[in-house]
């Protein structure tokens, strides 16, 4: 219900369109990957996958911005989302471990891969964890996405929204090649999605 | 709901006419063979419908009555504004005034006509907004191209906002002795402008030869203005039953419209070629966006309302 509340809110504001380039939105298991500009991202990208989709795919986030208050109820309760640890970064709390364990259990991830948002709607360099999502599970589709306009709706710093039309454009999904190393891997994956942009 | 029989009667016409355009796209579907054809006739035919959906939320909003197309109006400007502002760009030191433009002064126009204030309805953008956007604007401390982004909100709310509530204004503002129903005015103006765009773009199809503006609009033909705009001019002389106006008012008052409307789509078309844009937006399928829709509206609606109300309000 507050789901489809916040989902259809996101919707009017930007009146995002999802175009499906590459691929069709299919309940395949898939890693979601999209640049990272604004903290409606993860909303906005939720939103515009059809709500069949919504139900099997969990987006990652930052344990530490995610586990207090309202952005908590919002985090479990609303997106199901899956917290990673991003400051101390230990053995035991390896952020690979409980996105490994969604997609075992059959759910598909959304994530950015730049690790941090990039107000002025540039794509940074990709951390590597992609890479070893991709290693781990070569069976599982990396789809790059481009999230276009959004830094403009809610940019860095700012609370209140305004409304400004934006699209998010889903590309070919990549699968990790025999002897690919991991530069090369985040390269072209970064070149994926940076060909989604539009001109 | 209770329709009189004037507007009983256009909203039959209106039936009709969107009965006829339907049979002739399924007709020509039929016919047209050749790839080219084929395209345009699929355009037609998504014009077609997109235009059922349209006639029946407009006829839906004039059927309720008073504040129904206020609202209406009030969302469309949201809307055209939205494509207005994504098309223009905005600097992070615009953000707030785009939330006061939004959120504030748009809901505050619309209502002024809510509640019958034309005093405030006639100033609140054209001087306070006007004055109030540079002000938050120079509070946010973004001098960089400072004239060129204010204007351009100062603009978009000109246009999206301010001009475009002139339509329900008819409704909720104006009264003119002897003459009640006055959503059938509001039905007059967005019927002879929009036939307007249909007819000069049929009559441009048919025998459009000599461009008129090459550089804003490949497509506007001398051929099609005249042509269109002498049958529009006629189609709204055919209404005048309905309106306060004798026939030969009638057709100077669709003569305002059609060639308002026709300025405005030269304009809006500028903005879109200096942009690099073909449309403004892609909400309604085979016209582009909202914008695209009511850019002839934009221009026709503050300068008809006036019109009416000097020469025909006590």
């Amino acid at each position: 219900m507050i789901a489809r509340i916040i989902a259809s809110l996101a919707r009017l504001l930007t009146g995002a369109r999802a175009h499906w380039h590459g691929c069709l939105p299919e309940a395949k298991l898939r890693v979601y990957f999209a640049n990272h500009t604004s903290n409606l991202d993860l909303v906005l990208l939720w939103a515009s996958l059809p709500p069949e989709l919504r139900r099997i795919t969990r987006p990652v986030g930052a344990q530490d911005y995610w586990s207090s208050g309202i952005r908590a109820f919002l985090s479990l309760r609303v997106f199901r989302a899956v917290l990673i640890e991003r400051k101390q970064v230990t053995k035991s709390n390896n952020p690979l471990r409980p996105m490994l364990a969604a997609l075992e259990g059959g759910e598909s991830l959304i994530i950015f891969p730049e690790g941090t948002r990039n107000p002025n709607g540039e794509v940074n360099e990709f951390r590597p964890g992609l890479f070893h999502l991709a290693k781990a599970r070569p069976d599982v589709e990396f789809v790059p996405v481009f999230i276009d306009n959004l830094n403009r709706v809610l940019p860095k710093g700012e609370i209140l929204p305004v409304p400004i039309l934006c699209s998010v454009r889903f590309g070919t999904p990549l699968t990790l090649a025999t002897d690919e190393t991991k530069p090369q891997f985040l390269t072209r994956a970064r070149e994926a999605m940076l060909a989604l942009r539009p001109q | 709901m209770n329709l009189d029989r004037e507007t009983q009667y256009l909203f039959g016409g209106t039936l009709g006419i969107l009965t006829v355009a339907s049979v002739i796209g399924w007709v020509l579907k039929a016919r047209i063979t050749s790839e080219g054809g084929r395209k345009v006739v699929d355009n037609l035919v998504s014009r077609t419908n997109a235009w059922w959906v349209m006639a029946a939320v407009f006829g839906g909003a004039l059927a309720i009555g008073k504040l129904a197309p206020v609202f209406l109006f009030a969302f469309t400007s949201f809307l055209a504004l939205r494509e207005f502002i994504t098309l223009t760009p905005t600097r992070r030191g615009d953000h707030r005034s785009l939330f006061w433009a939004f959120f504030v002064i748009l809901p505050l126009q619309y209502w002024t006509l809510a509640s019958d204030w034309y005093g405030l309805f006639s100033i609140l953008i054209p001087v306070y907004a006007f004055l109030f956007i540079p002000v938050r604007n120079a509070i946010a401390g973004d001098t960089e191209h400072f004239l060129e982004r204010t204007a351009k909100i100062q603009w978009g709310l000109m246009i999206a906002v301010y001009s475009v509530s002139h339509a329900p204004a008819l409704v909720t503002l104006l009264e003119i002795p002897g003459y009640t129903g006055n959503a059938k005015l509001l039905f007059f103006l967005v019927f002879v402008a929009q036939i307007s765009d249909v007819l000069q773009y049929v009559w441009g199809k048919l025998c459009g030869r000599h461009p008129i503006a090459p550089k804003l609009s490949p497509n506007k033909t001398i051929e099609g203005f005249v042509g269109g705009s002498l049958s529009a001019i006629a189609a709204g002389t055919a209404l005048w039953w309905a309106t306060p106006f004798t026939p030969l008012q009638a057709a100077g008052m669709s003569a305002v419209i059609v060639l308002m409307g026709f300025f405005g789509g030269l304009v809006m078309s500028a903005i879109k070629r200096d942009r690099g844009v073909k449309d403004y937006g892609e909400t309604i399928p085979g016209h582009g966006g909202v914008l695209d829709r009511i850019d002839s509206l934009c221009f026709a609606a503050p300068v008809f309302f006036h019109c009416v109300r000097y020469w025909f309000t006590a």
